[in-house]
């Protein structure tokens, strides 16, 4: 589709497309099974991936970027948007996700960094980006670069949720701090955040991030997902939690379910019942400092 | 009809607030519908933006697909955007063999029409029920009419490149539906539109 004034890669539509996504669950999967599986549960997208975050820590080795094969066999198997990780700072992995029809990047660091100084370029694609972010500043170093959708990071592969928790807390509790803040005070603001003037002000106007904000990284259970949905989460990324339990299936619907209801406790406690055993569990606090996730990106 | 209706947001997954905002601009009160309960008290419906495999999926599973279908039949007037016009459409090309949908408007709609997000875009397109200015329409993984009954009214063509002649914006009584995303443009002129068609209904 191209027509003489027909615009694709637009900011609106970038960020459009994760206002789509609004409310939903996007589940990890490796490979075209587990992507039917999290499509007939009601995941609003998936997210390509050859290796889940809790095999990457047990596994350990460099987590690249996933197999184009299996990249298309998930897209032919599902009819919900699917998404798939590039290294942080792999722009060659990126254009290879591009050219594949991917509907949406996930510049991560649960996959080993490339560039331990630079993000990629977003603003040069056409496919939209989602990054992580621990904290306000780091939002908005990724919104200048062109991302356009958020998640807390957490930290993935562990059925911890506390982090996802952290960060989340951290990001709104930023943004709470620059609505109450005077005009002249947002230039130092922006100093501090290492962020541009012209985000901070917009963020500070709006009280919001100018793009949607998922959650990721640790979240196992229906009470997890409704604990970051009622803690401001558009939405929630959801990865070892599903396919590392016990049941996927009845899991998967019913973290759809809770995250759908996430106010309404009676349902959260209902889709909580009969799920099997929930992933085994790290404790961020046990796992050594250079393993963790979330100090990756910058 | 009052003067302000109260329009409901189906708040199954998608772009919920976006299309509340547009509402709450022309006039309208909204509230969010997610039970059979909720479909009562309203004057009007809008299915919004999403992903239509999920929203048909959870209406299944929630048991509203069939209370939406009877309202849709009693005539509540709805106005579905992009995964919200495959919801009102009676037909659906390239689904799942499973997709359900209310229906009601008497069109054949194909999902992902343009192909796939990196093909996603938005142009200016003429709406001449809305007025002569043209209307920014934001395209996200859109679906299109394919073909429609005699009883709709076709409200804007786009015509560019190889989507020459496509039907993007339909009106079948009080059913509205467009295959693209005016809430996401601030141009709340096609929410003016259904609202005015809730109240005169």
């Amino acid at each position: 589709m191209a027509g003489q004034d027909a615009v694709t890669g637009t900011s609106r539509v970038k960020r459009g497309m994760a206002d789509m996504l609004k409310g939903g669950v996007i589940m990890d999967v490796v490979n075209a099974e587990q992507a039917k599986i999290a499509e007939d549960a009601g995941a609003v997208a998936v997210m390509a991936l050859e290796r889940v975050p809790a095999d990457i820590r047990a596994q350990g080795g460099v987590a690249r970027m996933s197999d184009p094969d299996m990249i298309d066999d998930i897209i032919n198997a599902v009819s919900v948007p699917v998404m798939a990780k590039a290294r942080i700072g792999h722009f060659a992995e990126a254009q290879i996700l591009q050219s594949l029809g991917v509907d949406y990047i996930d510049e991560s660091e649960v996959l080993t960094p490339a560039d331990y100084a630079n993000h990629i370029d977003k603003t040069l694609f056409t496919v939209p980006f989602v990054c992580g972010a621990t904290n306000l500043g780091e939002a908005l170093r990724r919104l200048t670069e062109g991302a356009a959708m958020i998640r807390s990071k957490g930290e993935a592969g562990t059925g911890d949720v506390s982090n996802a928790v952290t960060h989340m807390r951290r990001i709104r509790g930023d943004i709470a701090r620059l609505t109450s803040m005077s005009p002249d005070e947002l230039y130092v603001a922006a100093k501090e955040l290492q962020a541009t003037y012209d985000l901070v002000a917009e963020v500070a106007r709006i009280g919001r991030l100018p793009v949607v904000l998922f959650t990721a990284g640790g979240i196992a259970t229906p009470a997890d997902a409704a604990m970051m949905m009622q803690l401001g989460a558009d939405g929630v990324f959801v990865g070892s939690g599903i396919f590392k339990s016990g049941d996927p299936v009845r899991r998967a619907q019913a973290i759809v379910q809770a995250t759908l209801n996430f106010d309404n406790p009676d349902v959260v406690a209902k889709v909580s019942r009969g799920l099997g055993d929930a992933m085994v569990g790290i404790n961020v606090a046990d796992i050594p400092v250079a393993h963790r996730l979330e100090d990756r990106g910058w | 009809m009052t003067a302000s209706p109260l329009i409901g947001v189906l708040a199954l997954q998608g772009d919920v607030k976006e299309h509340e905002l547009a509402l709450a601009a022309v006039g309208a009160r909204t509230t969010r519908v997610r039970t059979e309960a909720d479909l009562a008290a309203i004057d009007g419906l809008v299915i919004p933006g999403g992903e239509s495999t999920t929203m048909s999926n959870l209406a299944i599973r929630l048991d509203l697909i069939d209370p939406l279908r009877a309202a849709s039949k009693a005539g509540l007037p709805m106005y579905g955007s992009c995964a919200g016009m495959i919801m009102l459409a009676a037909r659906i090309t390239d689904a799942r063999p499973d997709q359900q949908t209310i229906g009601g408007l008497d069109v054949t709609v194909r999902r992902n029409a343009f192909g796939r997000q990196v093909d996603s875009f938005e142009i200016d397109l003429d709406i001449p029920a809305v007025g002569s200015e043209p209307f920014r329409a934001v395209f996200i993984r859109a679906p299109l009419v394919e073909s429609v009954g005699s009883a709709v009214e076709v409200l804007s063509i786009l015509d560019h490149g190889s989507a020459a002649d496509t039907i993007v914006a339909v009106r079948q009584g009080v059913r509205l539906a467009t295959s693209f995303h005016p809430e996401l443009t601030g141009d709340t002129r096609i929410h003016e539109l259904f609202v005015q068609i809730v109240r005169q209904h």
